[in-house]
């Protein structure tokens, strides 16, 4: 994805703006505004395993919250903790303005949670599904039907309202998904994946759709794996098995790792290249995108030390210049941090 | 109430789109009344019946022609000998032997008495009653039109039956049905309709929404009472067509009871769904729950005939109280006064289900 270096206007100006360039821009509401959700030491265990590792997060009115990491990284029993459907078996957290633990109730009634798996009823068609969902988060019998039938408008799914749920695309399932937990206009939206298995089009437009909702003063968070999609949020969490290696808004996670980025076009021997520049231990990381190689070094000019490697080997390459250091750069980093700590702590002592 | 309302008409929806669930809710109470409307029959006609007759005489073919009239015997062949009679018992081709000894006609006009001897396959308990009941019954009153000067026993008995003077099995079977049946899909139904939610990952949505634990348990439930009141209804009117079932209680307070015993189901079905991960195992466990249901509670065995164990723990069973109370209602005109001490049982067993279901039954993951 390609950033823009202009400076957009304001976020709530323009809603139409690259989102990327939103995110950046729309500077994330400032600490005077108060706070949605304020974990402190989350930890949950089921039997011996430890999902989640003491885990504290704040996420301010009004921003979009990314909780990033891989797959089974602890972010689903996080978000089922802030919800409220699970209990954690240390740490407390308020959101909304009530401890989770004490008054879940109070939490679920002000909340919008989206799971993975989308929580559609498939053999209802579109209008009943929300009307349903309508119908359970309280949304009064007189204005139901106004505000079903605004939202199908709105998403555009005027002409399918018939339509049974289960018979729809993955994109509209997970617009109807989305409607459907945000139909009783919660200040606080939670999405677990939200884009996990949707195609790549349905995936910018839901996150265009978030922005929108958080431009009409609901806050989000967001569990994803994908890292181009922790570019768009206006801070983060890394979380790495189950417990957070790095927080802060994206610029400030991928300056703190102080990497630069290079790209190197290698048409003949292009493995052994990378085979190679991994060894160095002046390299955090190579990616092979083709026969292009995409080499992050940490505090010095990554063409410097490519050329330190590669031309004593005699590999053949073209520089094509330093690239912008992406959040997917900085957890990659950051996992190789850990995971140095982490063998250097398990080494036995001389 | 709302939200109540909402997750009952959801539910309804879901039901209504839902051909196996349709199917089960219709077919299964039509399909099952007439199965076993017809197929349990303790009273066993037709029965194939060989003759071993060495009087040869009018006498004793005047006998085997009457019983075959009455329709439980169908002569299949004649034997010459008693190895003969077991060639065909062992290969299954007659259940009855008839033997006439030399000399039948000759005892029975003289005034003697004559013996003739009925040999039952006694492999099937239920052929023995039938064959000899039936042969003592005719032998009884051909021999008194028979002999000469008529014996009057010092002592008789008049048997005087009440309620079903035909003795129609079908009449016994078809109300037992109503209770089989609502044991059979209430409990399926519920246990099923939570695993699904479950299993589609719509059950998290849910029990992350503000919806309270019993608005959840009874939206859900609602529906399929309804869904028992047709089953109830259309096994009354089927009954009633196809096997000519009398009804001589009070329809309303069938109904009553009926709820009772509906709910019952209902929340045992919730318990299931709490143990129970996928539709597959909530269907595993209500058959589970369904054979003792049928063995115990005297739909298919006397419960009188029952050991002490057996009988106590049918007891448990609310459909062991709910078969008296419909057998009660639909063939005696049981009142509520008669029935109120099952209901109370009924009652108890229901406490219980809720109690267990609602402390199962948490707004809570993992």
């Amino acid at each position: 994805m390609s950033a823009p270096q202009t400076d957009g206007p304001r976020a709530s100006a323009a809603p139409r703006q690259d989102v990327q360039a939103l995110a950046r821009d729309a500077q994330a509401p400032t600490a005077d505004t108060d706070l949605v959700i304020d974990a402190r030491h989350l930890s949950r265990s089921f039997g011996s395993l430890q999902a989640v590792r003491d885990v504290s997060l704040d996420v301010r009115r009004g921003e979009i919250y990314g909780v990033l990491g891989a797959n089974g990284a602890g972010k689903s029993t996080t978000l089922r903790m802030l919800c409220g459907l699970l209990d954690p078996s240390s740490g407390s957290a308020t959101v909304v303005g009530y401890d989770v633990a004490k008054h879940p109730e109070e939490v679920k009634a002000r909340i919008g949670y989206m799971t993975q798996r989308f929580s559609l009823y498939e053999d209802l068609t579109v209008t009943e599904n929300l009307r349903f969902y309508a119908g359970i988060y309280g949304v009064p019998r007189r204005t139901r039907r106004a505000r079903v039938d605004g939202v199908i408008e709105r998403i555009g799914l005027g002409d399918r309202r018939k339509q049974l749920a289960g018979t729809l695309s993955g994109g509209w399932k997970q617009r109807l998904a989305l409607a459907c937990s945000t139909i009783h206009e919660p200040p606080l939206l939670f999405l677990d994946e939200p884009t996990a298995g949707v195609d790549p089009l349905s995936r910018r437009s839901f996150w265009d759709q978030i922005h929108r909702i958080a431009s009409e003063g609901t806050t989000v968070v967001v569990t994803t794996h994908y890292m181009d999609e922790a570019e768009r949020c206006h801070r983060l969490s890394f979380i790495f098995r189950g417990a957070v290696l790095e927080a802060g808004t994206p610029q400030e996670v991928v300056a703190r790792r102080h990497l630069r980025v290079v790209e190197l076009d290698v048409p003949h021997g292009a493995r052994g290249a990378a085979d190679a520049l991994r060894d160095d231990p002046r390299v955090e990381e190579v990616a092979p995108f083709g026969s292009r190689l995409r080499v992050a070094v940490r505090d010095r000019d990554p063409g410097e030390v490519a050329r330190h490697v590669l031309d004593p080997l005699g590999v053949a390459y073209e520089n094509c210049g330093e690239q912008r250091t992406t959040v997917e750069d900085a957890f990659v980093a950051l996992v190789h941090e850990d995971e140095r700590a982490h063998t250097r702590s398990q080494e036995p002592a001389p | 109430m709302n939200r109540m309302l909402a997750i009952a008409d959801k539910e309804l929806r879901q039901v209504s789109r839902d051909r196996m669930t349709l199917a089960m809710m219709v077919v299964l109470p039509v399909m099952q009344l007439l199965l076993f409307g017809y197929a349990i029959n303790n009273d066993v006609r037709h029965m194939p019946t060989l003759v071993l007759d060495d009087d040869r005489s009018a006498a004793s073919r005047d006998f085997v022609r009457s019983m075959e009239v009455t329709g439980y015997y169908d002569v299949v062949g004649h034997a010459r000998s008693y190895g003969e009679v077991e060639r065909a018992f062992r290969a299954g081709s007659a259940k009855v032997a008839v033997v006439f000894a030399r000399g039948f006609a000759e005892d029975l006009l003289s005034g003697r008495g004559a013996t003739l001897q009925v040999i039952v396959d006694g492999s099937d308990p239920q052929t023995v009653a039938s064959a000899t009941n039936t042969a003592s019954g005719l032998a009884a009153e051909r021999g008194a039109s028979l002999s000469l000067r008529p014996v009057v026993p010092p002592m008789r008995v008049e048997p005087t039956i009440w309620y079903n003077p035909e003795l129609r099995t079908s009449i016994f079977v078809v109300p037992g049905i109503i209770g089989v049946i609502l044991t059979m899909t209430m409990v399926m139904f519920t246990s099923m309709a939570i695993a699904r939610e479950r299993e589609r990952g719509t059950l998290e949505a849910l029990i992350v929404s503000p919806v309270r634990s019993v608005e959840l348990m009874v939206g859900k439930l609602l529906p399929y009472v309804a869904v028992g009141y047709v089953q109830i209804t259309l096994i009354l009117i089927a009954g009633h067509l196809v096997f000519d079932v009398p009804f001589r209680g009070s329809l309303p307070l069938l109904y009553a009871m009926s709820f009772v015993f509906i709910a019952a189901n209902l929340a045992l079905g919730l318990v299931f769904s709490t143990l129970a991960k996928t539709q597959q195992q909530a269907m595993q466990m209500s058959f589970f729950f369904l054979l003792p249901n049928i063995l115990l509670s005297g739909f298919a065995f006397p419960w009188e005939g029952m050991p002490r164990p057996a009988q106590w723990l049918s007891e448990v069973l609310p459909l062991t109280h709910y078969l008296r109370i419909v057998r009660g209602i639909t063939l005696k005109g049981s009142e509520l006064t008669d029935v109120v001490r099952e209901l109370g049982w009924m009652s108890v067993i229901l406490v219980f289900f809720v109690t267990l279901a609602s402390l199962r039954f948490q707004k809570k993951l993992g």
